[in-house]
């Protein structure tokens, strides 16, 4: 039995106390003194010169203060926006990454890319005072897909990259796996889409940058998911201060999902404009501003082929991707369509040639980055797709087909780089099955078809890499950060104890689950345990949230942390009490001598650390201890979710009838947490597989770009899901933990979708909508 | 700048206010009082939702002039006198109802309109009625089993 406030208990979050009250202090919540506002003047075109910019009238336009472009900023030094994962192409040439000014300068290069700032009193005056702003556009043809880009003639969007193309890289044995689908009984081949998703977190992106005169000091309060790497960025490549001279607070954060790993042009724009007009300065997303400023997701179009032998076992696997990245590299975005999707091409199965190359390309469009899975649902669709099609094509049941061709032995290395550690993908194929009720599939579907519908029942049994990987490891695949975590616990010398963690929450609940582990280990109660986060100047460093990392490393950062307060516990009450080292235990708020009836208090150790007046001679006082934890594999999160849908051959409306979802995430710290974030994840999924499209028309204009045009789940969307999780535990971190935070998203697409064409007897692409259903059903 | 009045949670404010100044600015801005939050320019979110004279509104569709003299409630006035948290926050905390947070006032403040008029709503009514907020976090799961919650506890 688990503690109640402990490990693998579904314990109440802490947060939800000023969440639900109002008292959640989120970005533009926060004001200061003399603050200003910025609003941006934002091109209206997808690609265009920009011939000159009147900015006369709105810079005596009421209450402006300054009305800035993009030549003032790089004449100031600041530094253009760079991806910071390098990928090098087939013919051994790097990336071609074009310059990226925050404020454009000479030319635009997607619908918002932003050319001026206004700086006012108000942001009614800034608003006001940027519509005064005139800009000559002389406007270029556009390009919108990767079709168009490559196409020979096609407008030149940067002049570092040639033909539009950014790289064309590859990864596995050509030869080899041509040779093995060559000798294949059985080729099933597929061209499949993964539709462009716009993130929307529901609290649009901001930002408040205060510049001290005195200190020579700027202070950033924004929406990140990770503020020491956007420091880092900010100082290093960006040129707006030294870090010592920079301070990032992201505070409340109203979800991320990727979309607030980036350092924006807004944020660069902010801190660089409040020194120079001496003005504190806020900003705001209007929600159209963040559908055409936050980095979209997905946006790829495959094909694909795979082959089997006479017994059903697949004999090869050869992908080849084009991927969007829109108008300029965002942050990670080149490692989304690479190295975190075509590692993941071996799904749950045993293949021993795998071949993919990926072609990505610049368009006039939004850039493309990493959104909640990034690059893995993108292979799991792929997948999964193509097995449950094959399973069809080779006439035996979807669920026979992937249990034939499972890894069952562990470790296992893939011919795509990873080496999955642990897993049991029969464990959660079986659980899945069983909750979905799998043998009573054909009476519902003789129910349905009496009423007149179709039903379908659809398989996905995904796995995904999480943590997301050893420093060394991704460095040699080109990344610019290491991606280890840091923590450092402080015991008071009263006895409370504060965790300062680089992992940052925006959702999921770090402030309990985090003290569950100190709660675990130390064995204090909840209230005497505080999880600080978020703000550079208190957390030493950090490199944030994202990639479902901050239990599988943050956390073990904390652990081990941890493994030094106790040591020196240890050694403080051995010392006080006059025991042996080995015989003390923590237990009950107290250091205590296993057997006897000696013990020191919580506090009393606290006080004794820090008033140094009886400790060994060798010790220093005080009892506060850090640790850096760099993982030492990806962790491998794997599972199986099973969707049953009810179409309506009429109106092609679809209807979900159950949606399972069985998960091995290694060790659960808080199973309600957890349980709520494959709901989340699931939700998103489905729907990017029913509704979600950044649809682009052929002027480079978004054409989903509100609430009313791109469609998000809303409630009478979606069914109760039916979750669970079956854990083997993840070898490769202290706490066996492996990650839960993406799966839902990564996992569901393929269910939804291989349901529907189950039930509909025909192949369909993303989303599923009404209209794309009865034109499949219909011809 | 004209001067607006209206009680919010039980208290008599007045403020500035333009004429294009929506309730929601209002609010936040001229009052201090964040917890009313802003999440689209389309009115289709719901995280800006108060009560005014005891109908649920979006505050971002309601010039603050046009409130003169009402009777606001926001997120802030929904715990209990004592400061402990009201049902229905309770209800979202333990169900684990809200993630991130930023939906979570406005879906409190739905909640409550909800179960003002429909005590003992079916999980289907109360799908329907919230299809005027957004959450991108919770997949509605638990915000569902929240208001089932804050239902059989007498919200």
């Amino acid at each position: 039995m688990p503690k109640d406030t402990g490990i693998g208990a579904s314990v109440k979050r802490s947060e939800d106390v000023r969440f639900t009250t109002g008292k959640g202090r989120y970005t533009d919540d926060f004001t200061c003194h003399g603050v200003h506002f910025a609003y941006f003047v934002r091109s209206p075109h997808a690609h265009a010169k920009i011939n000159g910019i009147d900015k006369s009238a709105a810079e005596s336009a009421p209450g402006v203060v300054a009305v800035y472009d993009g030549h003032q900023l790089t004449g100031d030094g600041i530094g253009n926006i760079i991806c910071g994962w390098g990928i090098t192409s087939k013919d051994g040439t790097p990336m071609k990454m074009g310059a990226w000014s925050a404020l454009a300068t000479n030319t635009v290069r997607y619908v918002g890319d932003a050319v001026a700032v206004v700086v006012a009193e108000s942001l009614e005056q800034a608003k006001d005072a940027a519509e005064l702003v005139t800009v000559s556009y002389e406007e270029l043809p556009v390009v919108i897909s990767c079709a168009d880009a490559a196409a020979a003639g096609a407008p030149q969007i940067h002049p570092e990259a040639e033909g539009n193309q950014i790289y064309d890289w590859e990864i596995g044995d050509e030869a080899a796996t041509d040779a093995a689908l060559a000798g294949s009984a059985k080729i099933v081949e597929m061209e499949i889409t993964n539709n462009r998703l716009v993130p929307n977190p529901m609290e649009p992106r901001a930002c408040m940058a205060q510049y001290d005169a005195g200190q020579d000091h700027l202070t950033l309060h924004t929406t990140s998911q990770n503020p020491h790497v956007a420091r880092l960025v900010l100082s290093a490549f960006y040129q707006i201060a030294p870090e010592h001279k920079l301070r990032v607070i992201a505070p409340d954060v109203g979800g991320g999902f990727g979309a607030k790993i980036y350092i924006y042009p807004e944020e660069i724009v902010c801190l660089w404009a409040a020194r120079k007009a001496g003005v504190p300065i806020k900003w705001t997303a209007d929600r159209s501003e963040s559908f055409i400023t936050d980095a979209h997701g997905r946006d790829h179009v495959s094909t694909a082929k795979m082959g089997f032998d006479e017994n059903n076992k697949i004999t090869g696997f050869k992908v080849n991707t084009k991927a969007n990245l829109g108008g300029y590299m965002s942050l990670f975005s080149s490692s989304v369509p690479t190295y975190l999707y075509a590692t993941l091409l071996s799904g749950q199965y045993n293949i021993s040639n795998i071949y993919c190359d990926v072609q990505t390309y610049y368009t006039n469009t939004v850039p493309v980055d990493a959104y909640r899975g990034a690059g893995r649902p993108e292979a799991c669709y792929l997948i999964e797709r193509m097995m449950e099609k094959s399973a069809k094509e080779l006439g035996v049941s979807p669920a026979e087909l992937r249990r034939t061709n499972f890894i069952q032995e562990f470790p296992h290395q893939t011919p795509v780089i990873m080496a999955y550690d642990i897993g049991d993908f029969n464990a959660t194929l079986d659980a899945a099955e069983a909750a979905a009720d799998v043998a009573g599939f054909a009476a519902r579907k003789a129910a349905s078809e009496a009423a007149g519908k179709k039903r379908g029942i659809g398989y996905s049994c995904y796995i995904e890499a999480c943590g997301i990987a050893p420093s060394k490891a991704v460095g040699s695949l080109g990344a610019g950060v290491g991606l280890w975590e840091s923590a450092e616990v402080r015991v008071n010398p009263v006895g409370s104890v504060e965790v300062l963690t680089g992992s940052h929450s925006h959702g999921q609940g770090h402030e309990t689950t985090f003290a569950q582990l100190v709660s675990e280990r130390l064995d204090l109660p909840l209230d005497q345990i505080k999880i600080v986060h978020g703000d550079t100047d208190q957390v030493q460093f950090g490199m944030g949230t994202y990639g479902s990392r901050s239990g599988a490393v943050g956390m073990s950062a904390i652990s081990k942390a941890l493994d030094k307060v106790e040591n020196k516990v240890k050694k403080i009450a051995a010392h006080v009490l006059e025991a042996s080292e080995s015989d003390i235990v923590i237990e009950g708020g107290a250091a205590k001598v296993q057997g006897t009836d000696k013990q020191m208090l919580w506090h009393e150790v606290g006080l004794a650390a820090y008033t140094a007046h009886n400790l060994p001679d060798d010790m220093e006082p005080g009892l506060k201890e850090g640790a850096f934890y760099d993982p030492t594999n990806f962790t491998f999160p794997a599972g199986t979710y099973i969707c049953e849908v009810e179409v309506d051959p009429d109106t092609g409306v679809v209807n979900i009838e159950n949606f399972v979802a069985a998960d091995d995430f290694g060790q659960v710290i808080n199973p309600m947490i957890v349980g709520g974030q494959v709901h989340g994840g699931i939700a998103q999924g489905v729907g990017q597989a029913m509704m979600e499209h950044a649809i682009y028309d052929a002027d480079g204009q978004l054409q989903s770009g509100t609430y009313m045009d791109y469609t998000m789940p809303r409630a009478d969307d979606l069914p109760m899901f039916k979750v669970s999780t079956h854990e083997t535990f993840c070898p490769g971190n202290p706490l066996g933990i492996k990650g839960c935070g993406e799966a839902g998203a990564i996992g569901s697409p393929p269910a939804l979708v291989n349901a529907v064409v189950d039930a509909i007897g025909a192949d369909i692409a993303m989303p599923v909508t009404p209209q794309a259903v009865w034109k499949a059903m219909n011809g | 700048m004209p001067t607006v009045s209206m009680t919010v949670n039980g208290k008599a404010v007045s403020g500035e206010a333009e004429g294009r100044t929506l309730l929601v600015q209002f609010l936040r801005e001229e009052l201090g009082m964040t917890g009313t939050h802003v999440g689209c320019d389309t009115s289709q979110c719901g995280a800006c939702v108060v009560h005014v004279n005891g109908e649920a509104v979006k505050s971002c569709t309601m010039f603050a002039a046009t409130a003169e003299g009402a009777d606001v409630t926001t997120i802030e006035g929904m715990a209990n006198a004592d400061g402990s948290l009201g049902t229905i926050q309770q209800a979202f905390q333990d169900n684990h109802g809200l993630q991130c947070g930023f939906c979570t006032p406005g879906m409190v403040m739905s909640a409550a309109d909800l179960l003002k008029n429909n005590p003992n709503p079916t999980e289907a009514e109360i799908r329907e009625y919230l299809e005027g907020n957004l959450c991108r976090c919770t997949g509605y799961h638990n915000i569902v089993k929240s208001i089932q919650a804050a239902a059989s506890a007498g919200a």
